[in-house]
């Protein structure tokens, strides 16, 4: 099965994100000038189209390539509504619906918050944590309506807007639809509820942040071999071996767990009980990495990783905002272990082993 | 730039499923014939020699090896699955267990054509224990600090000095065995060792037990006095065993018994929350459980990788790191999230003598096999570190 490296999609996405959103060059950047051309090369390439299928005029690149630019995103630690964009076409798509030009993103964005509609076809609600919304010109909503979900696009500036920002700075905000009239409105298909939302949005976190973790070791082993202090490159004190060998079995769970769930994810049309262990343990087990992986990396980095110059908060506050998005890994492992309670001891093992 | 991580998407193929069907189904008469308990890990002898001989006659001894030598010639994901259901069943594997995953396919690679057609069909059939002659009384993480010596004489050597920490060594057959055949030279301190088949019956052999602080019998001193073994008792190359040991170490590593060790009280806290657990509970086991699925999909990766002919080193070696630290942590959780619940729950003597065992056995799980100290060292040179 392929992998990031092998998708070409994900070649393309690689170099646009070396060119246009290099993490060094971004972080010197006095004004948001980059970004207008970023995003413009992203669309130009039909990256943020990839969920939505030629027929419904995407660039139908499968849910595998998706992830593919994803995990290199993360690896750039990409400031852009990327996945967002590619989640908001995923959800439409899967209704049937076409995507419109420009960014978007996806409404609920926090597993309690609903939006209804209501019997005149109006949708009304207040969401939070809603990624990038106050750059996105539509947002894709799975609102509730009187018989089941629905998935509706509307404007994004027929919400009301309270801008927000997470620990890495990026857009975050709140948006309060009243009584707003959809562009478009289809019926969820079977299996298309708020729980399968957020556990694919979970999994597009789970992937970028695992992306994010490579880096940060990458940089973080480059930077024990080149920084001395009593002589030695730090690198060669079994102190700091020892983290950085803890920094990799972060990463590796990781890896592991948000790949795992992400090739889940392109066989899937419903959430049975091993959809929804893939896709909780990714999110659960990739947050905890970024907390711990992100400490062992500033206490390698010391006192130049913690300043606005260099680029590893770029990294490591990014994947902790991540955690937030679509149920944080608290909610999950509730909701995770109910359900392994729920099936009892002599259900788990033939669930795990399953997978 | 340091070499990337990778972990492969790995699923386990039909026949894979198959196989874990009839292996469940073998257990489960086992289980209803009296043979162990499943719920009693620290109760009972973890070695069973009827017990071997009927998974030996199953196939399921040396599944991967060539069949001219009793094996066969299955898939290495086949073995993993044999593994885990016989791990996570709590079976009596001991005596077989050592020479199935590290001592036949040393035997394969090393030992001369008459010796595997006499031992590896032996070892199929579940006859034969094998034990690890490393560690010694000042010589353990560090193995090439060896002093048992073996000393070249006419037609074969003599062995004499000390092994210690050897599992079975008291039920074994034979050991593999590291001795000392020149001492180090300056530039290479690794050199002089060589690897031996030794013949446990062979006389001048003494085991002496070393009993665990879990009251179990496992461990053992060899003491060697003047032992002779033949020539063809050796393994590869002399004083360069050094050599032979890395390429063995990923599928040692990253098995699941490197995170399965006390499974055993997870299940039964999921018995004890029973099926609506008050917060707590629940987020705390699905913790748990996000953090075991992500351990057994690096496994599963690690096997894929190794199966398809990679050799992902770092990564196995990832899997032992984080696994056995996770199966050592397990009983520590499992006692912090029942710790309010209900007195009269249903399972409560199973759990508190299950807890009382894994408790007892935890801190040897990151020191056999290499400690978690060695482990990193082995990681952080991987990483392109040292």
């Amino acid at each position: 099965m392929a992998g990031a490296s092998e998708s070409i999609v994900a070649e393309t996405a690689a170099r646009i994100f070396a060119d246009l959103a290099d993490p060094q060059t971004v972080n010197r950047a006095k004004d948001d000038a980059w970004k207008a051309t970023l995003w413009r090369a992203i669309e130009d390439a039909g990256l943020a189209r990839a969920w939505v299928p030629d027929e419904l005029g995407g660039s139908g690149a499968g849910i595998e390539d998706g992830f593919a630019v994803l995990g290199a995103a993360g690896r750039c630690a990409l400031a852009a509504p990327l996945a967002e964009t590619l989640l908001a076409g995923w959800l439409l798509a899967r209704a049937g619906m076409t995507s419109p030009a420009g960014a978007m993103t996806v409404a609920p964005a926090r597993p309690h918050d609903r939006i209804l509609m209501a019997p005149d076809g109006t949708l009304s609600g207040r969401v939070g944590n809603i990624p990038f919304a106050s750059f996105a010109q539509h947002i894709a909503i799975l609102a509730d309506g009187a018989a089941g979900p629905v998935v509706a696009l509307v404007a994004a500036s027929d919400g009301r807007v309270t801008a927000g920002r997470n620990v890495a700075g990026d857009a975050s905000d709140s948006v309060a639809f009243d009584r707003v009239a959809p562009l478009r409105v289809a019926a969820a298909p079977v299996g298309l509820d708020r729980d399968a939302l957020m556990l694919m949005g979970s999994v597009v976190r789970a992937v970028e942040t695992a992306g994010a973790l490579e880096t940060v070791l990458t940089m973080s082993v480059a930077y024990a071999n080149e920084r001395v202090a009593f002589e030695r490159p730090i690198g060669k004190f079994q102190a700091v071996q020892q983290n950085l060998a803890r920094l990799a079995g972060e990463v590796a769970a990781a890896l592991a767990a948000a790949g795992s769930a992400a090739d889940t994810m392109a066989q899937a049309d419903r959430v049975d009980d091993a959809v929804f262990l893939e896709a909780a343990a990714a999110k659960i087990r990739c947050a905890e990495a970024a907390q711990e992986g992100a400490a062992i990396a500033h206490q390698v980095f010391g006192a130049i990783g913690f300043t606005k110059e260099h680029v590893l908060h770029r990294f490591t506050l990014r994947m902790l905002a991540w955690r937030d998005d679509f149920g944080n890994e608290s909610h999950w492992a509730a909701e995770l272990g109910r359900r392994v309670a729920r099936g009892g001891a002599d259900a788990f093992w033939p669930l795990v082993a399953s997978r | 730039m340091t070499a990337g991580l990778r972990f492969d998407q790995m699923r386990l193929p039909a026949e894979c499923e198959a196989l874990r069907a009839e292996v469940r189904a073998f257990l489960a008469e086992e289980i209803a014939a009296g043979t162990f308990d499943p719920h009693r890990p620290g109760h009972g002898d973890a070695h069973n020699r009827a017990f071997s001989r009927r998974v030996g006659a199953k196939g399921w001894i040396g599944m991967t090896w060539p069949k001219k030598y009793g094996g066969g010639e299955r898939s290495f994901l086949e073995r993993y699955v044999v593994t885990e259901e016989f791990r996570v069943a709590n079976a009596p594997v001991r005596l077989h267990f050592v020479a199935d995953r590290q001592s036949g396919p040393v035997l394969i690679k090393y030992a001369p054509e008459h010796i595997k057609a006499d031992i590896l069909p032996r070892i199929c059939r579940g006859e034969l224990c094998f034990v690890i002659g490393m560690s010694e009384p000042g010589s353990g993480s560090d193995l090439f600090a060896a002093r048992a010596k073996a000393t070249k004489v006419d037609g074969g050597f003599r062995i004499s000095g000390t092994k210690i920490w050897t599992s079975n060594a008291h039920i074994a057959d034979y050991m593999l065995g590291l001795f000392r055949t020149s001492p180090p030279t300056r530039e290479n301190r690794r050199h002089g060792l060589t690897q031996f088949l030794v013949d446990m019956k062979a006389p001048g052999i003494t085991v002496n037990p070393v009993y665990q602080m879990s009251g179990q019998h496992d461990f053992n001193e060899v003491v060697f006095d003047d032992v002779f073994m033949t020539e063809d008792h050796v393994l590869g190359e002399i004083d360069g065993a050094w050599k032979q040991a890395t390429s063995e170490l990923a599928y040692e590593r990253s098995g699941p018994e490197r995170f399965l060790e006390t499974f055993y009280v997870m299940i039964e806290l999921i018995r004890a929350l029973g099926p609506e657990p008050d917060l707590r509970g629940a987020e705390g086991l699905g913790r748990l459980v996000a953090q075991l699925h992500s351990l057994r999909r690096m496994s599963v990766s690690v096997a894929g990788m190794l199966h398809a002919g990679k050799e992902p080193v770092v990564e196995g070696s990832l899997v032992k790191d984080l696994g056995t630290l996770w199966e050592q942590k397990l009983p520590g959780r499992v006692r912090e999230l029942t710790a309010f619940l209900a007195p009269e729950i249903g399972n409560r003597a199973t759990l508190e003598e299950q807890l009382a065992f894994a408790t007892m056995i935890a801190p040897k799980l990151t020191i056999q096999g290499g400690t978690t100290e060695i482990l990193r060292g082995i990681i952080a040179r991987g990483l392109g570190l040292r």
